[in-house]
């Protein structure tokens, strides 16, 4: 069996180390050699923030080699390309936020941004699932628990760790008073991914018009 | 049991499985973690944020002379600043176990500059240990204490960010309490400069026990690899074609792209086991040397006179290594990274001041007065950035005092220093009295978050707690720089944007040295939080609203903009700081009542 390569990138404060954590817990409860590498410091304030989680029989390099990655998760659409370059053109994944951050400190940025990201990429040949994790997020009550969602998704994706290994990692980890919001945005991102948005999405879209 | 740990969460458990009973150090990325997670898991530690590393070095020592087990934690450059006590606390050697954690940060993710500290250590006679898994971290601070109490030697364990920021499953242990040594003193040893001309043999003999302890310690370790002819076989005297020397991180990206090839594992760096690596060489046609940083293993391997080898020449100084870079340099296939820079804009996304920041009142001052400003370490680093570009000069801890000055002397009129609350207790306080000592006339901000901010929030003497949060004596701001004979000296509320303008300018303008302390704690600060302080979030009543874009121009991350093109607050963002209500002239800016606005 051979090593699972993940990439998790976003925006600083979107809970990009949050989800890779809970992932390398999780693939170490499915008893697998786990290693993780992270960013800290400065990088964090609002800056672009990636963590590379490994897991398998035996992991060397916490860092994924480019054009290895099984899943590219990008909790954002401009980090999701920043990444891009890791996803394995033949088996790999870029997950990605249908979600725009716009760079605050960079000259024009709002008109520099790079919107047809996804449409670029699939041309290109790369295997892109888009999401709408930040608008069901808002719909749940909490624009934050976007995180929750793609990894639901990327659970799907890298399904070498069984789903109740899954939840029982996020019931350790998850604080009580937001383990039932975060436990619901996990199994949206599930079935999000599934259907490619479609019905989930507007599921969760009429049920949000109740609160 | 295995547990998932951070590398320098390894390193702190090894500290407590070790015995060790005082740690000390100063935040610095990526060496922050050990000490908080001293804090936090290991009471049996008395565990301490000190002034800085040089301050934190000496305690260290003072410890360790006096018989207990020390760990102390600095990220690299750190090391220059407590270098005076680490070059010669060798000379009179340890009583009890002494380790100093160099943290070096290849790629300069969090750092000024690149620098291999193996060099430090080579100048001050000190063994080296370089781990390079989170195992490792644990194992080698328990093995560098043993030999730190063996030879009576400051022991350094170098990580490097990679390797200290990266987690691994580690095998847990338990802790063994280590007897305290007795002090006993000794002018010869450790009181009379003198006599250290005595002690400068002994200094010597040490490192010749140390290569002899080199060439045995199962730490350097030759894994030999597979060949055409199969497994591998020590004794066969056919060289082969290729072998790896390695060490730290790099260790395991020369395992993942050349899983097969026979590797000598360096765990001891310095001194390097000599016979041990010229007979490696001699076994195979060509030796690959990859060490993250300066050639060190390499030219000391060369100094023995091994001449197949192979090292910088292909990996490079500079910047982090990476398996992609390894196989690349040695013609291992990866795949071909696709560059769509030609077709797409790939923007940047640097850091930047965080909502609510105080920082930004002091910036928008500064690139509005339009003067010449020495910046410090810190996340104000950052106001040398595009909107504010405020910040002309940025070189180590403790830096913009002096630069400031000397830029006066050089002609700059109005020249500006601005430093943190920490950085300022750390390195700035004998360049303010030097400053004032010699006539300057220049201002100095103190920005007095009440916290060290950039690595993550941890207190100092001025903040007013201990690492473990109990309260503390509060150093005095504002009574020290006028104890140092500064006059004009201006407290101001961060946020209150007219007082901090004004303070700056009426500095500025003043005859003398001047200081203003902006102060306003750090939004990250767990206290801060808008909950904790039962205050709302604020927003934009459109009704009212101009679209006049005047709180736009505060830089605020939690203001964007409507498809009407009103200005809107992310109530999940905003911290009430209150900056763009003080800057809208239409009054069109409030905390939310309430209900929804």
């Amino acid at each position: 069996m051979t090593v699972t390569n993940l990439i998790f990138a976003g925006v600083g404060g979107q809970g990009v180390l949050l989800i890779a954590e809970l992932t390398a817990r999780a693939a170490v409860a499915a008893r697998f050699d786990v290693k993780q590498t992270e960013v800290h410091g400065v990088s964090q304030r609002g800056g672009s923030v990636e963590s590379h989680v490994r897991f398998g029989p035996t992991v060397y390099s916490p860092l994924v080699i480019p054009g290895q990655g099984d899943v590219v998760v990008g909790l954002e659409k401009l980090e999701g390309l920043r990444y891009a370059h890791f996803v394995n053109l033949e088996r790999g994944v870029l997950l990605v936020n249908d979600h725009e951050i716009i760079p605050g400190s960079v000259a024009k940025a709002a008109e520099r941004y790079p919107h047809n990201t996804i449409e670029f990429l699939r041309q290109k040949g790369l295997n892109v699932i888009a999401l709408p994790a930040s608008t069901c997020a808002r719909d749940l009550g909490d624009g934050r628990i976007a995180n929750m969602i793609m990894l639901g998704a990327m659970s799907v994706l890298a399904p070498q760790v069984p789903k109740e290994v899954w939840l029982a990692t996020l019931n350790e980890r998850v604080p009580p008073k937001y383990r039932e919001l975060n436990l619901r945005a996990f199994e949206i991102g599930r079935r999000l991914v599934k259907d490619e948005g479609g019905q989930t999405r507007a599921e969760v879209a009429a049920a949000a018009s109740h609160f | 049991m295995k547990e998932l740990l951070l590398g320098n969460e390894a390193i702190a458990r090894g500290a407590w499985e070790a015995g060790v009973k005082f740690a000390a150090g100063y935040p610095g990325t990526p060496s922050t973690e050990i000490l908080e997670t001293l804090a936090k898991k290991y009471p049996e530690i008395d565990a301490q944020w000190s002034a800085n590393e040089k301050v934190a070095f000496e305690e260290g020592m003072g410890a360790a002379i006096g018989g207990l087990r020390v760990l102390v934690t600095m990220k690299m450059v750190g090391l220059n600043v407590a270098a005076d006590a680490f070059m010669v606390f060798p000379y009179s050697g340890t009583n009890g176990g002494f380790v100093v954690i160099s943290a070096d940060d290849p790629g300069m993710h969090s750092s000024q500059n690149e620098q291999d500290n193996r060099y430090l250590a080579l100048m001050a006679k000190v063994p080296v240990l370089e781990p390079s898994d989170a195992q490792e971290c644990k194992d080698f601070i328990k093995l560098g204490m043993e030999i730190s109490e063996q030879f009576s030697v400051p022991v350094m364990v170098r990580t490097t960010t990679r390797l200290a920021h990266h987690k691994g499953l580690v095998e847990m242990g338990e802790r063994v309490e280590a007897p305290q040594r007795e002090f006993v003193p000794d002018p010869r040893r450790f009181s009379v400069p003198i006599y250290r001309t005595l002690l400068r043999p002994g200094v010597e003999k040490r490192l010749e026990a140390l290569r002899a302890y080199a060439e045995i310690t199962p730490i350097n370790r030759i894994e030999w690899g597979v060949t055409s002819q199969g497994a591998g076989d020590p004794s066969s005297t056919a060289r082969r074609p290729v072998g790896f020397v390695t060490c730290s991180i790099a260790y395991q990206y020369v395992r993942e792209v050349m899983p097969e090839a026979s590797v000598f594992r360096l765990g001891l760096t310095h001194p390097l086991p000599q016979r041990a690596l010229q007979a490696f060489c001699a076994a195979h046609e060509t030796v690959y040397v990859v060490e993250e940083g300066e050639p060190f293993i390499e030219e000391a391997m060369k100094a023995m006179g091994i001449t197949n080898l192979v090292g910088k020449r292909l990996f490079g100084v500079i910047g982090e290594y990476s398996p992609e870079r390894i196989a690349r340099a040695i013609g291992v296939s990866v795949p071909e990274k696709p560059d769509y820079s030609q077709e797409i804009t790939l923007l940047p996304r640097p850091p930047m001041f965080c909502v609510g920041c105080g920082h930004r009142t002091v910036f928008d001052t500064l690139r509005q007065l339009k003067v010449t400003v020495a910046g410090d370490i810190g996340c104000y680093t950052m106001g040398a950035l595009p909107p504010y570009e405020a910040s002309h000069t940025t070189f180590c801890m403790g830096a913009s005092i002096g630069t400031a000055f000397g830029l006066e002397r050089a002609g700059h009129r109005r020249t500006v220093a601005i430093i943190g609350d920490s950085t300022f207790v750390h390195a700035g306080i004998p360049s303010l009295i030097d400053a004032v000592y010699n006539g300057s006339s220049l201002t100095l901000i103190i920005l007095d978050n009440a916290t060290t901010g950039m690595t993550g929030q941890q207190p100092h003497p001025a903040a007013g707690t201990t690492l473990r949060g109990k309260p503390a004596p509060k150093l005095d701001l504002e009574g020290l720089v006028r104890a140092a004979g500064v006059k004009q000296v201006q407290v101001v509320d961060t946020w209150q944007r007219r007082d901090v303008v004004r303070a700056i300018r009426e500095a500025v303008s003043y005859e003398g040295p001047a200081v203003v302390i902006a102060q306003g704690p750090c939004m990250r600060l767990p206290e801060m939080k808008l909950s904790e302080r039962g205050e709302k979030p604020y927003f934009v009543d459109e009704a009212v609203c101009t679209k006049c874009d005047a709180c736009f121009k505060v830089w605020c991350p939690a203001i964007t903009r409507t498809a009407q093109g009103f200005p809107v607050i992310d109530a999940l963002e905003c911290t009430a700081c209150t900056v763009c209500a003080q800057v809208c002239p239409a009054d069109a800016i409030g905390p939310m009542g309430g209900g929804c606005p």
